[in-house]
């Protein structure tokens, strides 16, 4: 018999509506109709989701983490960009 | 037979499949090929189980001899379970699991979409909450049988081998006696053979599909929905009551 490891999916839960899709995770399957099965199964038995997206695993391209200086320290030093100068009315959630 | 004999025998015979088959299940947990089948299995297995105890305590009720839902599961002797035959088989390997699955799945959906429309309220509840359940069942067998079928040499010899075991348990699933007929003519349960065309082209499409084959007209088995069992059955509730028996009325 094979040993043959099936192709790794990240699994993305919808866990309303209106909100968008999360990662929740990843398994193996042998196909994307059977990584939906297996992630209905494994990450929504709880009732966590109303949608479910499957990918690839090797199809996500990464930021490569050795880059993070030159992409991600420049935007500490500019608070402006945060729209903390706003007063938010009470009573509005999701902000 | 009063029709609520009637309905009480009829009810355990639902209630009697569903925890058998949802036993039978949960045997894989810890045991799945892989950890997400192992999880779906026992998935399975709960919605099952979960499905019988609503049998089990509407058939208490209608009974109304004081007896509770865990009398019924675990308290019985062999002889007084009324499940099919088909349940109660042996797991085998995965993929006889999932052919006597599939067959019982095809089964049990026609089943509950007929049963939905029951004058009886509770059983048409019951039904309609458990339809959801074994709609996903039935997808999930049916895509196995495919990719299984259809897949290696070595699976498709092990399918067709599962397929011709089990084959051997269809036509029970069909029984019917004075029970059925009395609750069919009071509108409470539908007639199975309004359904078995439909079995029949819906278990040719996937088995097609998976390029496996029924076996040519075989014996067919019965004695289930009467109490005869195979020897598995004895086994198996050797297991399952053992708690109850060992420490009555424990619980947890």
């Amino acid at each position: 018999m094979s040993k043959k490891e099936w192709p790794l999916w990240e699994v993305f839960i919808r866990s309303k509506q209106g909100l968008s899709h999360k990662h929740a995770g990843s398994l193996r399957a042998p196909d994307a109709e059977m990584a939906i099965n297996n992630a209905r199964d494994v990450y929504t038995r709880r009732s966590e989701g109303v949608s479910i997206w499957v990918v690839p695993s090797n199809e996500i391209v990464a930021s490569d983490p050795s880059d993070s200086e030159e992409l991600f320290e420049p935007s500490q030093t500019k608070v402006y960009r945060h729209p903390t100068f706003y007063d938010v009315p009470d009573g509005i959630s999701h902000m | 037979m009063t029709k609520e004999e009637a309905l009480f025998t009829y009810l355990l015979r639902r209630a009697d499949d569903t925890l058998i088959l949802g036993h039978r299940l949960s045997e894989w947990c810890g045991h799945g090929p892989i950890l997400e089948e192992d999880i779906a299995l026992t998935n399975l297995s709960l919605d099952l189980i979960g499905q019988c105890t609503s049998y089990f305590q509407y058939a208490a009720q209608i009974e109304g001899k004081g007896r509770t839902e865990d009398d019924l599961a675990f308290l019985r002797i062999e002889k007084d379970y009324v499940n099919c035959l088909m349940v109660e088989q042996p797991n085998g390997d995965f993929g006889k699991t999932i052919t006597r699955q599939f067959f019982y799945d095809v089964y049990h959906k026609l089943l509950l979409e007929a049963l939905v429309n029951s004058k009886d309220e509770q059983l048409s509840a019951i039904a309609e909450k458990s339809l959801k359940e074994v709609k996903y069942h039935l997808r999930h067998s049916s895509e196995w049988m495919i990719r299984l079928g259809d897949g290696t040499e070595e699976s498709h010899e092990r399918m067709q081998n599962a397929v011709d075991d089990i084959s051997r348990f269809i036509d029970e699933l069909f029984y019917k006696d004075q029970v059925d007929e009395m609750l069919i003519k009071e509108g409470i349960i539908p007639d199975s053979a309004d359904f078995r065309a439909a079995y029949d082209a819906y278990v040719t499409e996937v088995l097609e599909e998976a390029t496996l084959q029924l076996p040519e007209k075989m014996w067919q088995l019965s004695g289930g929905r009467k109490g005869v069992h195979s020897e598995h059955l004895g086994y198996l509730l050797a297991e399952l009551q053992y708690m109850q028996r060992t420490y009555p009325n424990m619980e947890w």
